[in-house]
């Protein structure tokens, strides 16, 4: 498994919510970015790999392991990435 | 206790898990679901979250209040389809003094709305879902597929 992935590549998992999932018709898709990586690459990659994903901000609102993210912080491998839409609670 | 549930909020049971003799001043929050919005007739509503990040960022917002003001504070919100008139969200804040408890209450109800990724999609009487956005023109995105949203809740 681990051939199939360049050396200095890391793997993250992207998830997606509400209305994000909807359009993209997933809530989960894992992406490969070349490393180092930040959390706009990995955005990109999400774009690149699936189509129906172009539709989101090129910025969106994201999460890196649960916690509220910068598009220019790093990435590290096994990283879960959230795409959040504009919060709706309350 | 999780801060999000799917069962209906229980204002009594948060009372009494905040109140204290020394503690003479409960301020609540409740918020409920409403029958309209943008003019539009609201037959049901359902809400979905970031699960781990939502708890953690209640769990942030209770201890900002906590440390601001010397109260202790409930917070819950719900999960999944909530019907017309239920609560969605319940705070509740207890102080010695009221000026405390209104005022710790009022920040986490505006701090819970602002910075925990819960999102909101409602139904209409004419069959029709969009997803509250409030970014958007008129703060709805209709929503494309009303089965497929279901799966994440």
């Amino acid at each position: 498994m681990a051939m199939n992935h360049p050396q200095g590549s890391l793997r993250v998992r992207v998830l997606l919510f509400a209305r994000y999932a909807e359009v993209v018709g997933t809530a989960e898709h894992e992406v490969t970015v070349p490393a180092p990586a930040t959390v706009a690459d990995v955005v990109t990659a999400l774009r690149s790999d699936v189509p129906a994903a172009r539709i989101l901000p090129e910025r969106p609102l994201c999460a890196r392991n649960a916690s509220q993210a910068l598009p220019e912080d790093a990435v590290e491998p096994g990283d879960e990435i959230a795409l959040l839409p504009p919060l709706s609670g309350g | 206790m999780p801060f999000l549930t799917s069962d209906p909020l229980d204002l009594e049971a948060m009372v009494a898990s905040v109140a204290d003799p020394a503690r003479g001043a409960l301020a609540s929050f409740v918020g409920t679901v409403r029958d309209h919005h943008e003019g539009r007739v609201v037959t049901a509503l359902s809400y979905s979250a970031y699960g781990p990040m939502a708890e953690r960022v209640c769990h942030e917002i209770l201890e900002e209040a906590e440390a601001q003001w010397p109260v202790r504070v409930a917070l819950r919100h719900r999960l999944g389809d909530v019907a017309i008139g239920e609560a969605a969200v319940v705070v509740v804040a207890a102080g010695a003094h009221r000026d405390e408890a209104f005022a710790a209450c009022r920040f986490v109800i505006e701090a819970t709305k602002r910075r925990v990724p819960i999102w909101k999609r409602e139904r209409y009487v004419d069959g029709t879902e969009a997803w509250v956005d409030p970014t958007a023109p008129g703060g709805l995105v209709p929503a494309k597929h009303p089965a497929a949203s279901r799966a994440r809740s």
